[in-house]
């Protein structure tokens, strides 16, 4: 056996490798690097060239258990080839769509018929409103646990959360149109996006990295469902354009009918491109966290600034307050998506000194506001919609200082990046019990008002 | 003998530590060292100690740097860091309790029975 010979096969052995995409470029090459050495030891050792690639292929083991133990190291990964929990392979996407669109259907079937039930289209009521989030996340729910092929005790488990919330919602006696039904309105969906991880995650919701892997799906998520929107809103734009000789209301009419619907199905369709068209956000998510990142960690420095130097004028109406903890969300965001979509092995870099900055104006930013909003209600004493602002606050606020402290101790003392994204995923059930408890505690506290 | 798989994998993170802490190293000298140490009882699937390698990168135990020796093909060298030397002295410690207390009961109740001789 010549030397070219053996090198032939070891370039046949690479590309098998490298063909299962788990595996980046250089860990490829660091086996290969090693298969080379075992090779060069047993020929020495007086074996044969061929004989000596064989064993030393079979030393190394099965790929397929090596590139799986890598994909679980490297959990972005795994989630990349949609193996999911329990390592079922992944479902084909054939059959995938037929299922998505199935459940988009239904979503969209029930938004429908609850506005029908409610009076559509002489009236609007509040209860559609209150109950948004009950007529389209259970099919969100019931598409997972359908694709992750959940056993029935875990479809019991999966529905428990939007049974006790229809519950809730339906059976407090709120004031229509006050302000507790609205934050129940505002909150529910975050509750019932929260229940979704149980299905999302096939139930293993004590993992660290499911929990990642649920932090990434909310947004990709989000980046399709926005895609999605622009593409539902260029489509009705042309139509009313194109229907316009036939009376301007024809068109209202249309648009007036489909695009609450539209907007339901859309949420299960979004879901169901993050799981079959992974590779292709995969590369806009990192992009557009690069991007956006250093913009606003510019302009929350500047906010920063100006607040410090003037203090803040006047009042601070409600229209600010949201502004801020939408502000606060978004910086989460940023970091969250900044994190999962971090290479765990990569040396602390510019992007993450440019989002510890962002963290820490926000920090000084909402310790500004926290102070004023707490002089507010000394003064005036709490509304619903202030002890929901505070309390969204605080939770905002603990979570950044945890991730301003952990990244900066990344960056100094060289701490690993895993302390920060434990320290993400821990406080994931934070938030979501704090979302529960402005739907099931707020409202009674404050009589329904 | 062959020594059972879930003991190889419990003792493979302080082995490795343990290697890089006498000095940096490639993943063929590790699994080498390995062998040499275990008198080949210890049998690796020589695949696996690339995913355990980047677990410990991950956890801040070791840092990794290709390089190209003087007349030697390129390689990922790792050497360990301060938290791998702690994480290490800690495996120490829960080793040596393990082995302290298998060595209590096996002194106390004599020589061990040997196998056949029911």
């Amino acid at each position: 056996m010549t030397v070219s010979a053996v090198e032939a096969q070891i370039a046949e052995w690479r590309g098998f490798v490298a063909r299962d995409s788990v595996l980046a470029a250089d860990e490829v090459e660091e086996l290969e690097a090693h298969l080379r050495e075992q090779i060069a030891e047993l020929e020495a050792a007086g074996l044969a060239a061929d004989e000596a690639f064989l064993v030393a292929v079979k030393r190394m083991g099965s790929i397929d258990a090596v590139s799986r133990e890598f994909a679980r190291e490297h959990s972005g990964r795994l989630w990349k080839q949609l193996v999911l929990a329990g390592g079922a392979p992944a479902t084909r996407t054939s059959n995938g769509m037929v299922a998505a669109l199935a459940f988009a259907v239904a979503a969209a079937v029930s938004v429908l018929l609850a506005r029908l039930a409610t009076g559509f289209p002489e009236e609007e009521s509040t209860w559609l409103v209150r109950n948004a989030g009950l007529l389209v996340l259970p099919f969100l729910a019931g598409f997972f646990a359908y694709r992750r092929r959940l056993p029935a005790r875990r479809w019991l488990v999966a529905a428990v959360p939007f049974v006790l919330a229809a519950g809730v919602v339906n059976l407090y006696p709120f004031d229509a149109g006050g302000s507790t039904e609205l934050l129940v309105a505002a909150h529910l969906p975050v509750v019932l996006w929260f229940a979704l991880a149980h299905p999302y995650t096939g139930g293993d919701l004590r993992s660290h990295e499911r929990r990642m892997d649920f932090v990434r799906f909310t947004g990709e998520w989000f980046i399709y469902y926005v895609l999605l929107a622009l593409g539902g809103g260029v489509l009705m734009g042309l139509t009313s354009l194109i229907l316009e000789p036939m009376g301007a209301d024809v068109a209202e009419r249309i648009i007036e009918w489909v695009v609450p619907s539209g907007a339901a199905g859309a949420v299960v369709v979004a879901a169901w491109l993050v799981e079959s068209k992974q590779r292709v956000v995969e590369n806009m998510a990192p992009v557009l966290t690069m991007v956006f990142t250093p913009l606003f960690a510019v302009m929350l420095a500047g906010a920063a600034i100006v607040y410090v130097a003037t203090g803040i004028m006047g009042d601070f109406d409600r229209e600010l307050l949201g502004a801020f903890d939408a502000l606060l969300v978004v910086v989460l965001g940023l970091v969250l998506y900044g994190l999962s979509a971090r290479e765990p092995a990569a040396p602390p870099g510019w992007m993450d000194r440019i989002q510890l900055v962002a963290v820490a104006c926000a920090l000084v930013l909402d310790g500004m506001v926290l102070a004023s909003m707490l002089a507010r209600i000394g003064e005036l004493g709490f509304t619903p919609n202030r002890a929901a602002a505070l309390g969204l606050n605080l939770v905002l606020l603990v979570n950044l200082a945890g991730a301003a402290w952990l990244s900066a101790r990344f960056l100094t003392a060289g701490a690993g990046v895993n302390r920060l994204e434990r320290w993400q995923t821990g406080y994931l059930p934070v938030f979501a019990v704090w979302a529960a408890a402005v739907v099931v505690v707020l409202p009674p506290l404050f009589a329904f008002a | 003998m062959r020594i059972e798989k879930d003991l190889v994998a419990a003792s493979a993170t302080p082995l490795v530590l343990g290697i890089l802490a006498d000095g940096e190293n490639y993943g063929y000298g590790i699994l080498k060292r390995v062998r040499d140490l275990s008198d080949g009882q210890l049998e690796w699937t020589d695949g696996m100690l690339y995913p355990l390698l980047h677990r410990l990168q991950r956890l801040g135990y070791v840092t990794t740097e290709w390089r190209t020796p003087p007349e030697g093909r390129r390689r990922r060298y790792y050497a360990i860091t301060d938290a791998g030397r702690s994480a290490l002295a800690e495996h120490q410690r829960q080793w040596a309790a393990v082995a302290q207390t298998l060595a209590n009961l096996w002194d106390g109740s004599g020589p061990l029975p040997a196998v056949g001789r029911a």
